[in-house]
């Protein structure tokens, strides 16, 4: 993942999406996604940009953009973990997951760890319920955590 | 197309992908071609196979010889044996369980899963979704055929409407009678949208059918566009579906290269366009109106209702919005006719019912079953009883958003007519069974964390009334609450039900209010005795931090 947030880059990336998908209100979505995961987050430049090629204030183009959580407007950091917090994963164990995650992690949900390698967020349902419960390591999903698991999952990641 | 004398599946679900499935299946390819095999076997990927005891899975047809778990330097001597010189290579063989409802056809083999009866999963598992000749061999397209070459539109809705097929999405709303609303609808542009936007917690039917039958869906919006008057539709599938967007969009080509999409179909003059539109993460677009403002590239915020979406919907036409699980219905009944269909399930509720059955049991998993079950029979025959011999105290319907249901409505029939007379809902059709180890009042925050963290903000008893239940519930847990607290959360619940603007507030306050009718001394124990019975809370008498 590009993770170049100059200028030139980010332009670059809302051109590219908006020629994909075109420049119309209801492509905005994923324009805002693929801006998204090519940056790891949409930046303020890209807000700018998008606004100004697809004839959309600025405003309301940060309104989309802040309204799904699978579109960041924060930097994030190198892997993005998502925890499930919804009720089946958490009757099948998850507090104690989550617990041993933040332990390993020091860092509160929705913030970034100083060497920048960790982003950590909670989820609602990942649909994956029966193998509960279940996180996200960027597009990796792992299931039937138990705590013990929570430091050898995250060693697999540089 | 080719005929292959076997078929080979290879499970592709988190937890085989983790224990190295991908390597697995590229080795078979490479193994096929070594033994000049590939023309002759069919290779595919499932998802949907509940052996996580086996897994990574490879599953060998017509023989239904299952094995694993598997490494991948095994691959070598199972293509030898098995497909070369067609011994089965009973060393690999993955032992001997009984399988859950997930591979319904091995299992109705055995005999195993009594009453399972399935309809809209009928090919899930048992077909390659990636061919739409499979799809076709299985009678697929077969209802559209018959659609538009002996149907009027209007004789299509009186089908539905005499099968009594009711929406799968949660409301129940009877099906037929939207088709009908939507085709009376004044002016010529019509949308049929689908609704693949599954995010209820503990509800992951429609991804199955979806992965595992993504054709059954095309089919079903081309049945329905015509039949309602529509020549384009949407199906707006949740962000984080990424293998089933794929699965999709890859049918769809299939289905316009046969002419099942597309312009003149069937030679009929009939036109029918589909598009696919992925979500960006929101619970609250499930809800059909916040959904037609998503596509229209909008934040997701329920528009009012009336005007309904079937009079004033995506671009303020006409549209119909239907459930995955609902579609997956159609093409069978208009195929078999709608008394085929009633002789599933109660007379009220006819047709099977797809749960997913979680939390504290022994099986985990997906069953298809006729409507009318009682939660008794779901626990003790597909979910092989409680986990670890505990009690059932209690059991969600519906994800986040449906009925507590306490052990005194373990015997209720689970259709739509027989609970709303017990004053519950049955929802989507997820079902969260817990033991006596869980507490209703840790329970409840974590679905009142799980609203106010969805709500989409645009009312104020939604996003006012979620966080404050969920700051007075954390105060009880932390053995802070006081007398006052539980007139409070029934007072919450009830403006939640009659003032919020769209399902989700309306039904955020339901498991409150079914967790004060039915464990109301268990949260009095809270707050008067500032002890968790269930030993689950904090009661650290400190006040938490709530973000």
């Amino acid at each position: 993942m590009s993770k170049n947030n100059n200028g030139r880059d980010v332009i670059k990336t809302v051109n590219a999406a908006v020629s994909e998908f075109h420049a119309r209100q209801e492509e905005l979505i994923p324009i805002l996604m693929k801006v998204s995961q090519e940056l790891g987050y949409v930046p303020n430049d890209a807000l700018e940009q998008i606004s100004e090629v697809m004839h959309i204030p600025q405003s309301r183009v940060y309104s989309v953009a802040s309204f799904y959580h699978m579109i960041s407007t924060k930097p994030t950091g190198r892997h993005v973990i998502k925890f499930c917090e919804s009720a089946p994963c958490h009757v099948a164990g998850g507090k104690a997951v989550w617990d041993a995650l933040l332990e390993e992690l020091q860092i509160k949900p929705g913030e970034t760890s100083p060497d920048g390698k960790w982003t950590l967020k909670t989820t609602s349902c990942l649909g994956v319920c029966a193998v509960g419960p279940v996180m996200l390591v960027d597009d990796d999903i792992y299931g039937n955590i138990n705590p013990d698991q929570v430091h050898d999952i995250l060693e697999r990641y540089e | 197309m080719k005929i292959k004398r076997s078929m080979v599946l290879v499970s592709s679900d988190p937890h085989s992908i983790e224990k190295g499935s991908e390597e697995i299946y590229s080795r078979l390819v490479d193994e096929l071609k070594a033994f000049n095999l590939s023309d002759e076997i069919s290779l595919s990927k499932v998802s949907d196979i509940d052996r996580i005891d086996a897994s990574p899975l490879v599953i060998v047809y017509p023989e239904a010889v299952v094995y694993g778990p598997l490494a991948p330097d095994d691959v070598h001597f199972l293509v030898e044996e098995h497909l070369y010189k067609g011994r089965i290579a009973s060393r690999l063989q993955a032992p001997t369980k009984e399988l859950s409802g997930k591979i319904a056809w091995i299992s109705a083999r055995a005999g195993t899963l009594p009453a399972e009866q399935r309809i809209v999963l009928e090919r899930a598992g048992l077909i390659d979704p990636d061919s739409i000749e499979d799809y076709i061999i299985h009678d697929g397209y077969q209802a559209l055929g018959k659609v538009l070459s002996t149907m009027k539109p209007a004789d299509v809705i009186d089908v539905v409407k005499k099968s009594g097929l009711k929406g799968r999405g949660g409301a129940g709303f009877p099906t037929g009678m939207k088709w009908g609303f939507v085709a009376d609808a004044a002016g010529d542009k019509r949308y049929v949208i689908c609704n693949a936007d599954e995010s209820e917690p503990g509800t992951f039917k429609d991804r199955l059918i979806l992965e595992g039958d993504p054709h059954s869906i095309i089919e079903a919006m081309v049945i329905a566009g015509y039949a309602v008057g529509a020549d384009e539709g949407y199906i707006y599938i949740r962000g984080e579906y990424t293998l089933a967007q794929a699965r999709l969009l890859k049918a769809i080509l299939q289905a316009k290269e046969m002419g099942f999409l597309g312009e003149n179909i069937f030679e009929s003059g009939f036109n029918f366009d589909l598009h696919v539109h992925g979500g960006a993460g929101a619970y609250i677009c499930g809800e059909e109106t916040a959904l037609i403002e998503s596509i229209e590239g909008k934040r997701g915020e329920p528009r009012p209702r009336p005007p309904y979406p079937t009079t004033n919907g995506l671009w303020d036409k006409p549209t119909l919005v239907n459930n995955v699980e609902t579609l997956a219905n159609i093409p069978p009944i208009l195929r078999n006719g709608a008394d085929w269909f009633k002789s599933f399930g109660t007379p009220s509720s006819p047709g099977t019912k797809v749960y997913t059955i979680l939390g504290n049991v022994n099986n985990t998993g997906l069953v298809e079953v006729p409507m009318g079950i009682t939660l008794r029979e779901v626990i003790s025959i597909y979910a092989k009883g409680m986990r670890n011999g505990r009690h059932f105290k209690l059991a969600q319907t519906g994800g986040s958003s449906g009925s507590i249901i306490p052990s005194v409505l373990q015997d209720t029939p689970m259709d739509y007519d027989s609970y709303a007379k017990a004053g519950v809902s049955m929802g989507s059709g997820a079902l969260l069974i817990c033991s006596d180890e869980t507490c209703v009042v840790d329970l409840a925050k974590v679905l009142l964390n799980f609203f106010r963290f969805e709500s989409c903000g645009k009312c104020n008893p939604c996003r006012i009334g979620n966080q404050r239940a969920y700051q007075i519930l954390n105060n009880i847990s932390e053995g802070l609450g006081s007398t006052k607290d539980t007139n409070d959360l029934q007072e919450i619940s009830k403006w939640l039900y009659e003032m919020s603007n769209c399902g989700l507030g309306q039904t955020a306050g339901s498991p409150l209010k079914d967790i004060m009718n039915y464990f109301r001394a268990e949260v009095d124990a809270h707050i008067t005795n500032k002890v968790c019975p269930a030993g689950v809370c904090p009661m650290s008498g400190k006040t938490a931090t709530t973000v």
